[in-house]
């Protein structure tokens, strides 16, 4: 069975459109949303839509920050991210926000913990910026393999023989091992906002017969969802991160 | 748990004599799976009481193996899953290996050289896959019957693709006391230079007999190569001559930066002895002095690794570049084009080695019916007309070789020197006008492209606007 690890969505349309054609096309049988559905992108009722169909088919959904924003404004965002979710929250059906604040904040399976942010407290949307932060996440979620967003560039931590946690940055497309015998954290990247000075969309394929997770980047149209934003109405200076990827 | 027994069958491999037995696990012979060649099976050693050392070693080399190709590594045939029945079925590389060979003493400077360029073929081979040995030794290097080497032992390999499982164990990840690189020691893992300090200690003791630093026991011991240079090669043995002392010394600088920056230019100088530009370490009849040794040490206390960089980028920044100049016809317009279009192409690197060949025709060569003599003067003809179409260039003599092929089959001639000296990119002009009136199939360069392992640049003089 491959699953495709789909994060940090954020109303890109094209970005989503592009990946999910790329993981069926790479055979995947399952799929996993790991929050931040909406925010920054000027779709976020379509996106909503695409992967409430996915929901129904049994993909795993879980809640973002954004996604939470859009039910209650936090007061740790800053202007122009407010504004987005203000508009979002406009943009969006009263199904759809229903759909948003019925996620849960972590799924556990038997071998997998999906999560937006930190399985140590999901709840309070910290970072995995370091082999520490993993390392918390990773124990909390007492699974072998735990799938997050939130960061949004690529990133694959593991455990060590001796137990410390190590990090390790993936190459886009070539597969790697990740046996049963440790304890594996993988940072998905971002489909609709990637941020290190590559526009093209990322996620990622994890096979679990074969134990291997392939990161990939799928170039997409970026430059029409940049448009979008910037006839939304939106902040310029979102339209410019998602043309230069940044 | 982990030993077996002769007779038993695993996975569809009927596992034969045990040939080894150490600390990190066992290695059997076996039969069955794909393949008519001469398999062996790893085993880890697991279980209760096991320092682990072994599996992870079993891990890196599980991970590394299938992803290499080529002939300079054993070929990877199965291998069983880590938390059920661990092993690695292998090729068996039938061949004598360096440590049996340099038993019976030192090699004769000629031999070191040969199979030194052999070894750096392999190792060369090895970083172009983005991966870095680590664990070079005479034991690991096995020489086949046909003179071909293979590098075996991935254990302690570092493939830049794969997370490295290593990265903590820095007791045990450290390698062979004798041939371990000074970054090693300080528990860096990603150079590829790393291996060219290890290939430089095999040399060392290929033509010496000795160990350039002892077996040392202790970290102590270790560290001393960060700072201390090695009796040089010529002090323990008369025989070793300048060229071969400048190369060993040269791979066995502590500072990485100091050593050749690819394996290729290590096999390219061990192949052609005369072009190789002698410095003071060709000279050098001691050890460093006790001043220069405190500046060493004094420099290493705040060194600290320098950006990470992919094995196969830092090597093909460091390009061997052979342009193919037509001698025959000096005056020729394509000179100047060919010449800008070099100077080019060697602007985008540092650090590079410019291959200069000619190939005259073996019937030019040997000029009268007697040969002999008016055969070298016209050798020599070449090598001077060569030299002054590359004086424009201004390299320093380190960065440059020459080289009058005679041959009847020119573009056979280049292809095969280019494969030979591990060239990365040729330059060449595409046909004389004289053979405009052939096909582009039928041209030397159209040959070349067709046929090269590596990198083709094609210039040509745009005919004038009609």
């Amino acid at each position: 069975m491959i699953i495709a690890l789909l994060s940090d969505i954020h109303g890109n349309l094209e970005a989503l459109s592009a990946c999910l054609k790329h993981a069926d096309q790479a055979g995947a049988g399952r799929y996993a949303f790991l929050g931040d559905l909406v925010g920054y992108g000027a779709d976020p009722q379509a996106v909503v839509d695409t992967i409430a169909r996915y929901a129904d088919r049994g993909a795993v959904v879980v809640k973002g920050n954004h996604d939470e924003a859009v039910e209650k404004t936090p007061r740790y965002m800053n202007e122009s991210v407010r504004a987005v979710i203000d508009w979002t929250r406009q943009a969006l059906s009263d199904d759809g926000k229903a759909f948003l604040s019925s996620l849960s904040l972590c799924v556990r399976e038997s071998d997998f913990c999906f999560v937006h942010a930190s399985a140590a407290s999901p709840q309070r949307w910290d970072y995995i910026d370091s082999a520490a932060a993993a390392r918390r996440s990773i124990e909390a979620a007492q699974v072998i393999y735990t799938f997050c967003g939130h960061v949004h560039d690529q990133e694959l931590y593991f455990q060590g023989a001796g137990g410390k946690t190590m990090a390790f940055k993936p190459i886009a497309g070539t597969p790697v091992p990740i046996g049963r015998h440790r304890r594996w954290l993988a940072i998905v990247g971002s489909v609709g906002q990637p941020r290190d000075n590559n526009p093209a969309a990322a996620y990622a394929l994890f096979d679990t017969e074969r134990e291997r997770i392939t990161f990939r980047r799928v170039p997409y149209d970026h430059i029409a969802a940049a448009r979008k934003i910037r006839e939304a109405g939106l902040p310029v200076s979102i339209a410019y991160r998602v043309e230069k990827g940044i | 748990m982990s030993d077996r027994c002769a007779g038993s069958e695993l996975d569809g491999f009927r596992i034969g004599d045990r040939i080894h037995s150490g600390a990190m696990g066992y290695i059997y012979r076996v039969d069955g799976g794909d393949g008519a060649f001469p398999k062996i099976m790893k085993v880890p050693r697991v279980g209760p009481g096991e320092s682990g050392e072994g599996v992870i070693s079993y891990e890196t080399e599980a991970m590394v193996l299938p992803a290499l190709s080529g002939p300079h590594v054993p070929r990877f045939v199965a291998m069983g899953n880590l938390s059920k029945t661990p092993y690695l079925v292998t090729e068996w590389v039938e061949g004598e290996s360096l440590q049996h060979l340099i038993n019976r003493g030192a090699l004769a400077p000629d031999r070191t050289a040969s199979l030194g360029s052999a070894i750096a073929d392999a190792v060369h081979s090895l970083h172009l896959q983005d991966v870095v040995h680590l664990d070079l030794k005479p034991d690991n290097v096995i020489i086949k019957a046909d003179a071909t080497v293979v590098l075996i032992d991935f254990g302690l390999a570092y493939h830049a693709h794969f997370p490295d499982l290593l990265a903590e164990e820095h007791r045990f990840a450290a390698g062979s006391a004798p041939y371990i690189s000074p970054e090693q020691v300080l528990g860096r893992r990603s150079d590829p230079r790393s291996d060219i300090f290890s290939l430089g200690a095999m040399l060392y003791e290929m033509a010496t007999g000795e160990l350039p630093f002892g077996v040392p026991s202790t970290m102590a011991g270790l560290r001393d190569r960060l700072w201390l240079d090695p009796v040089p090669p010529r002090v323990r043995s008369p025989s070793v001559p300048p060229w071969l002392q400048e190369i060993v010394l040269r791979c066995l600088e502590p500072d990485a930066e100091d050593r050749y920056q690819s394996a290729a230019l290590v096999a390219f100088d061990l192949r052609n002895p005369d072009q190789v530009a002698l410095t003071a370490r060709a000279r050098k009849s001691a050890r460093a002095g006790l001043l220069e040794q405190t500046r060493r040490w004094w420099r290493t206390r705040d060194r600290r690794p320098g950006p990470h960089a992919l094995p196969k980028s830092q090597v093909s920044a460091t390009p061997v570049v052979m342009v193919a100049v037509d001698t025959t016809h000096p005056d020729d317009e394509r000179q100047p084009a060919l010449q800008r279009a070099t100077a080019q192409v060697l602007s985008l690197s540092a650090e590079f080695r410019l291959i200069c060949v000619s190939v005259i025709r073996r019937s030019v060569a040997a000029g009268g019916a007697e040969g002999g003599e008016s055969a070298s003067g016209a050798y020599l003809d070449h090598l001077v007309r060569l030299r002054h179409w590359v004086e424009p260039l201004h390299l320093p003599p380190r960065r440059l070789s020459l080289h009058v092929i005679e041959s009847a089959n020119p573009e056979g001639a280049l292809l095969e020197f280019a494969r030979r000296n591990n060239v990365d990119l040729i330059v060449l002009g595409a046909p004389h006008p004289a053979q405009l009136g052939l096909a582009w199939w039928r041209s030397i360069a159209s040959g070349v492209t067709a046929n090269a392992n590596c990198t083709v640049h094609v210039v040509r003089v745009p005919a004038a606007a009609s």
